[in-house]
């Protein structure tokens, strides 16, 4: 059976579950929104599949240290030993280190400025655009004029003068992604509470005593996540390809080995040595993939209209 | 009806004399934004004026088609949407004044059933949640009763208790009006604002809701400010009924006078277009079909608002506007054609007609 067919034929499969659920003249079945959610995303078998590959990647980042106890920035060998040879699986770099050490430690750097930029990112992203979009007028003005401000600054140079003006460290790093990039998201959260807050049952909790912040925070925030955590999945993907193109630039802790920083230091010997650029290259590749991947499934999973109840 | 709900309700009735709800003058008025800098934007006159009192433990029908102002009404009624003028009294207390905490602690007084059983409920809430947050929110009872009493107020509106546990979309459209009206039953409010509970919900649904609503009116001695398009609703569930038209009111009389002696043309209009089974005596067998829509909200006509549309308007309609008078004991409309002997416009124009047709026959060739 080829591929889409075992699709239709899950699909059809899952429709009969659904009508027999349907028929049940009370729905009692209790599905846990979670539950529903799941059974929504491994439907989609390359989100699942980006799921893996992330998982492989976070596990390896994690227990880099247990894997592979070593120094990512000892010289081991010779420079340029090819991948394969000398017992070097992914070979050495320019300076005679260990490729795979230097991917697997890259891994936690890159990992964890991808994911603190992104959710400072979010955390500003949401703030702004839920305060613009719940109280409109002024604050709406107001805030819309800044979001517009930092979209017209071009992001890579904007974060490349933060980094250059404060410290090369990874914090700094991470904040100056997030301070570049999180128009997007304001823009996106301001325009679901503008469309959330004219639901009824924000009329009904404030009919029934709730304050602003909680309506904020409590009534339309949950219902306007979903587009908003897809975005963050994509925005962890952007961070990290931010990150590389500032390491590459040698704008990145240089006492961190990070994927970006790999390809940065070997970028003069790509035609003697590719696999010291590719090798990295492919590994932020397939992370940020397998990100997106996992993105594109959680807006099917939460997207109501792809569900076939 | 149980004695004990009867006669809670004829002592609410004794004690409300002067009506729980008075609203006077309310006038809701929304500044659209300007095009551009010179011409300044416009003013959607949504509510222009409406006075009515609602009578303690009655129900109390606005009727009008669409845009006619009536759901911004109920809303206002609520503060929901910003009142421009005008004064609403919840048994003496101005409400148009409140702000902040003491505007928070009213709406316990106030609660609403929305259109929309849809739109209405959190999707992300369970429905015993939705029911019990009303009464954390507003300090109803201490916190060890309020779960039980989730569970009362599931029995009271025809829900199973277990059912609390699931979420709005596991619902039929009428069960999750019951959650709506246990919702705004939670904070024991002595006012229910309807507002077109039932137009979302298919006939038969209709009139289990519309039960409902009565036997907890009767019940509990409820008030409903009750907002609908649907007469035939109106004329089941209604004790007064007033008839709003481009943001004013042009009729209100108790249920039995409207419907057997609609004065205004607009209301003839509106009772000649519901669709009858039967055919009944007294009913205008032909039916008035209204020329175009209502007029812009945000420029009304000078004179009656009704006049464009209205088969019998005179020169007079178009330049002076009518002002809502009382031609009968409780029965108020806004019409120049209505004369003291109180003869609809309709009425009339039929009597001239036959006149006319007999004149016609008698007169020798």
């Amino acid at each position: 059976m080829s591929e889409p067919q075992a699709r239709a034929g899950a699909r059809a499969g899952a429709r009969t579950g659904a009508a027999a659920r349907g028929s049940d003249a009370a729905p009692d079945r209790i599905e846990h929104p979670f539950v529903e959610f799941l059974r929504m995303y491994v439907r989609n078998w390359a989100a699942t599949a980006g799921f893996a590959i992330f998982s492989v990647i976070l596990f390896s980042a994690l227990f880099a240290p247990m894997l592979l106890a070593r120094d990512p920035f000892e010289m081991v060998w010779m420079p340029f030993t090819p991948p394969g040879q000398d017992g070097f699986v992914l070979g050495t770099d320019n300076l005679g280190r260990d490729m795979l050490t230097a991917i697997l430690y890259g891994a936690r750097a890159t990992l964890v400025v991808g994911a603190s930029a992104a959710t400072l990112t979010i955390v500003i992203g949401i703030t702004i655009g839920s305060f613009a979009g719940y109280y409109r007028g002024w604050v709406d003005e107001v805030l819309m004029r800044i979001t517009e401000f930092f979209q017209v600054l071009p992001p890579l140079l904007l974060a490349m003068v933060l980094v250059a003006l404060f410290s090369p460290t990874l914090p700094t790093v991470a904040i100056a992604i997030g301070v570049v990039s999180w128009t997007g998201v304001a823009r996106l959260a301001r325009a679901e509470f503008m469309r959330i807050r004219e639901l009824e049952f924000v009329k009904a909790a404030r009919s029934i005593g709730s304050r602003n912040r909680r309506i904020i925070w409590r009534v339309i925030l949950p219902n306007a996540l979903p587009p908003l955590i897809v975005n963050a999945a994509l925005t962890v993907g952007v961070a990290i390809l931010f990150e590389a193109a500032l390491s590459f630039l040698g704008l990145s802790d240089p006492n961190v080995m990070s994927w970006g920083k790999l390809i940065g230091d070997n970028r003069d010997y790509l035609l003697d040595a590719p696999w010291t650029v590719t090798i990295p290259g492919v590994a932020i590749f397939l992370t940020v993939l397998a990100i997106s991947l996992i993105g594109d499934g959680l807006n099917d999973a939460f997207n109501p209209r792809l569900r076939e109840r | 009806m149980t004695a004990a709900g009867a006669a809670a309700k004829t002592a609410a009735k004794a004690a409300g004399a002067g009506g729980l709800l008075e609203v006077r003058d309310l006038k809701v008025h929304f500044r659209l934004p300007r095009r551009n800098l010179l011409t300044p934007g416009g003013t959607v006159h949504a509510v222009d004026g409406i006075s009515c009192t609602v009578r303690r433990g009655s129900t109390f029908g606005i009727v009008g088609e669409s845009g006619s102002g009536k759901t911004t009404a109920a809303l206002a009624a609520m503060r929901l949407v910003p009142v421009t003028e005008g004064s609403i009294k919840l048994d003496g207390v101005e409400l148009t004044t409140l702000e902040g905490e003491a505007l928070r602690r009213m709406r316990r007084r106030i609660q609403i059933v929305f259109q929309d059983p849809y739109s209405s409920l959190n999707p992300r809430m369970r429905a015993g949640a939705i029911v019990r947050e009303p009464m954390d929110l507003m300090e109803v009872g201490e916190p060890g009763e309020r779960g039980p009493r989730v569970s009362e107020l599931f029995r009271r509106v025809g829900l199973r208790p277990e059912q609390a546990a699931l979420f709005p979309h596991q619902f039929s459209g009428g069960q999750r009006q019951r959650i709506g009206v246990a919702r705004a039953l939670a904070t024991q409010p002595e006012l229910i604002v309807c507002d077109e509970p039932v137009s979302a919900l298919d006939v038969a649904i209709q009139a289990q809701i519309l039960n409902l609503l009565r036997e907890l009116q009767e019940r509990f001695g409820l008030t409903y400010l009750f907002i609908s398009h649907d007469l035939g609703v109106m004329q089941y569930i209604c004790d007064d009924v007033a008839v709003m038209y481009l943001g004013e009111i042009v009729e209100q009389a108790d249920r039995i006078s409207l419907f057997t002696l609609p004065l205004h043309p607009y209301t003839w209009a509106l009772i000649s277009a519901v669709p009858s089974a039967r055919r009944r005596k007294g009913r205008t067998a032909a039916r008035v079909h209204l020329e175009g829509d209502p007029p812009s909200p945000i420029d009304p006509p000078p004179g009656c608002r009704f006049a464009p549309r209205c088969p019998f308007a005179v020169d007079r309609c178009r330049r002076e506007k009518p002002a809502l008078r009382e031609v009968r004991k409780g029965h108020l409309v806004s019409c120049h054609l209505v004369g003291e002997d109180c003869v609809p416009p309709h009425a009339a124009a039929s009597a001239a007609a036959v006149a006319s047709a007999a004149a016609s026959t008698i007169q020798p060739h």
